[in-house]
């Protein structure tokens, strides 16, 4: 005979819109909690049933085994051209895309870059670890001066591959692109700021407002052969350094403040 | 009464396109069938559709994906370079199972080549052309009329076997300019039960092309063989004055057009010559190039390139007949008599001892 439990109120639960199983992605990785923070907006909005999301080529590319919605996987680096193709038949869906920098920063930027500036009703998620998670830690266009991948075995040599590449920036200084922001999860104050800003950029699509787009600086600890602890630490100090986090552009917010 | 015009070729496309349903048309500009998405452009919006010039033919194809992923009818035309940069396109089309027409008004290469007419894409269109164990329906069209009424075909072929159709003509049959019937367009394109459109009280649905489970991409390969196998009664061509030839040319779409007058003109001067035009290269029609060989005992096919669809002859005649080839490189197009000059080689080398065995 056990004692009647007294009546708990729940304050934390999965997200509606991703499925009970469990993450394939390495311990310590931030896919996991940028995966939930996509679902809770998705939930807080009320999309999961008119959503088309689209699964791009890397550690990314399951995202139809955690998200319980309609998926189509994309090309390596062609999400934003499929997520036009969807959006664009399908105006009445909500469209986003999921993309490391290997896919987008590098063989994706064709794609991206002309997404934007058409100003694709499109949400896009971009995980930013700098280094080519699935493949197994080899350079991408994002990998920090100095570091090493298996590419990069005496550190990424900026004479011999250039300097790493700033999305965000870059993306910014488009007409077509209406919000653009560069967001962390490495501690809780950021984790809220990400929240904010994904629920921006969700809030840009449902109200037809125009492209959006939210860089996430995540760790890869596999990749950077760091423990998880410290790969998480590395985000805040040496990525965000070189990625600096912020809000790039709120075109909505800068028309209202204008008309004031 | 169906409508006649006098349209280009590419106009023809894209107007039997647009009668088939297509809705969603996604391009990049390429000589020789520039017609096709300006056609599109113009006329797309009226009747409710989407025409969106992309940044490149590889954003196009995946334009094209992500839209027909919907259920959608979508198309994009290109030509041969540009083609080569759908194919990566194309074989996941193909690997997810997702319909959509091509067309490919085919120039001439290798590299950038030139824009003549020519047929030098036929490995490329009936080998698949990107990675993978995979086929796409190919038609080819040689008149005008035809481009309007296999690309409304094409739509059909697409949405039965959820696969990619490609419609390989060539700058001769994107710019030629000739009386087209507009056919009304019938039928009712089948539900999608596979379609994307949010999964509002149904489970969720994916299109995808990886399979990394033990053993799920070989029954997925096997499925998809399968349903190649099953194409197999899409089989469609023409003959031509063939019934009592003792000489049957074989080619496809533009040649196959010009060889109907060289076939008169040596009827004229008595040569029994016939023709069969393959309409759709893939399916090939073997078993009625076997039949042929067998019936008349020698067959001659004529390409504009240096030897590609007479593989597939050889292969279908199985032995029966012995196979002559004229080949032509891209440069200029042959006229009926020029072609009446090369196949009479062949028939004085071999006359009378052709007919049936």
């Amino acid at each position: 005979m056990s004692k009647a439990q007294p009546k708990m109120k729940q304050v934390f639960d999965r997200p509606r819109s991703l499925k009970d199983v469990p993450w394939h992605f390495c311990p310590g990785c931030h896919h996991g909690v940028i995966h939930r923070l996509v679902g809770e907006q998705l939930d807080a909005f009320g999309l999961r049933e008119k959503t088309v999301g689209v699964a791009s080529v890397g550690c990314s590319v399951f995202l139809y085994d955690y998200f319980d919605l309609d998926v189509v996987e994309s090309p390596h680096g062609r999400a934003a051209a499929v997520a036009t193709g969807v959006k664009r038949a399908r105006p009445d869906r909500f469209v986003f895309t999921y993309q490391g920098d290997g896919d987008l920063a590098a063989i994706g930027t064709a794609e991206i870059v002309h997404a934007a500036n058409r100003g694709e009703k499109i949400t896009v998620v971009f995980v930013n670890n700098a280094v080519f998670g699935m493949t197994g830690g080899q350079m991408a266009p994002t990998t920090l001066e100095g570091q090493v991948t298996t590419t990069t075995p005496r550190g990424r040599d900026i004479e011999l591959a250039g300097p790493p590449i700033r999305i965000s920036e870059m993306l910014s200084t488009l007409d077509g692109a209406s919000y653009v922001a560069r967001v962390a999860v490495d501690n809780i104050k950021n984790l809220k700021k990400a929240k904010a800003a994904l629920k921006r950029a969700f809030e840009y699509q449902v109200n037809g407002w125009g492209f959006s787009f939210v860089e996430f600086l995540s760790s890869c600890p596999t990749n950077w052969h760091m423990p998880p602890e410290a790969a998480n630490e590395r985000v805040g100090k040496e990525m965000a350094h070189f990625f600096p986090l912020g809000v790039y552009k709120d075109i909505k917010a800068a028309r209202d403040e204008a008309a004031e | 009464m169906a409508k006649r015009v006098l349209v280009k070729g590419n106009e023809a496309v894209a107007m039997g396109a647009i009668a088939a349903g297509c809705r969603y048309y996604f391009g990049y500009p390429i000589t020789p069938q520039n017609e096709i998405p300006e056609y599109m452009s113009a006329h797309l919006p009226e009747v409710g559709g989407v025409f969106l010039q992309a940044e490149s033919e590889i954003a196009s194809i995946n334009m094209l994906l992500g839209a027909a992923a919907t259920g959608a009818r979508v198309m994009t035309s290109s030509s041969s370079p540009g083609i080569s940069l759908k194919q990566e396109g194309i074989s996941y089309l193909c690997g997810s199972e997702i319909p959509g027409v091509i067309v490919n008004m085919s120039r001439s290469g290798p590299g950038l080549g030139g824009i003549h007419p020519s047929q030098g894409d036929y490995f490329q269109a009936t080998r698949g052309g990107g990675h993978g164990d995979y086929r796409t329906l190919v038609l080819a069209p040689s008149t005008a009329q035809e481009n309007y009424d296999l690309t409304m075909l094409a739509f059909d072929l697409a949405d039965k076997y959820r696969n990619p159709v490609m419609i390989l003509g060539d700058a001769l049959l994107g710019g030629i300019k000739e009386p087209v019937k507009l056919t009304p367009y019938k039928k009712q394109p089948p539900a999608k039960d596979w379609a994307l459109t949010g999964c509002e009280g149904r489970g969720q649905r994916i299109l995808k092309s990886l399979y990394l489970s033990e053993g799920e991409l070989t029954k997925q390969n096997w499925k998809l063989w399968k349903k190649y196998q099953a194409m197999a009664k899409e089989v469609r061509y023409e003959l031509y004055r063939a019934e009592d030839a003792k000489l049957i040319l074989v080619a496809f779409g533009s040649v196959g057009r010009i060889l109907k007058t060289t076939v008169d003109i040596l009827r004229d001067k008595g040569r029994q010559v016939g023709l069969l035009r393959p309409v759709t290269l893939y399916p090939f029609p073997a078993k009625a190039v076997r039949e042929a060989a067998v019936r008349c005992g020698r067959l001659m096919v004529l390409e504009l390139n240096t030897g590609q669809m007479v593989e597939d002859v050889r292969l279908a005649a199985d032995c029966q007949a012995p196979v002559d080839f004229y080949g032509r490189p891209p440069g200029s197009i042959p006229t009926p008599d020029e072609l009446a000059m090369e196949v009479d080689k062949v028939w004085r080398k071999t006359a009378g001892k052709g007919g049936a065995k």
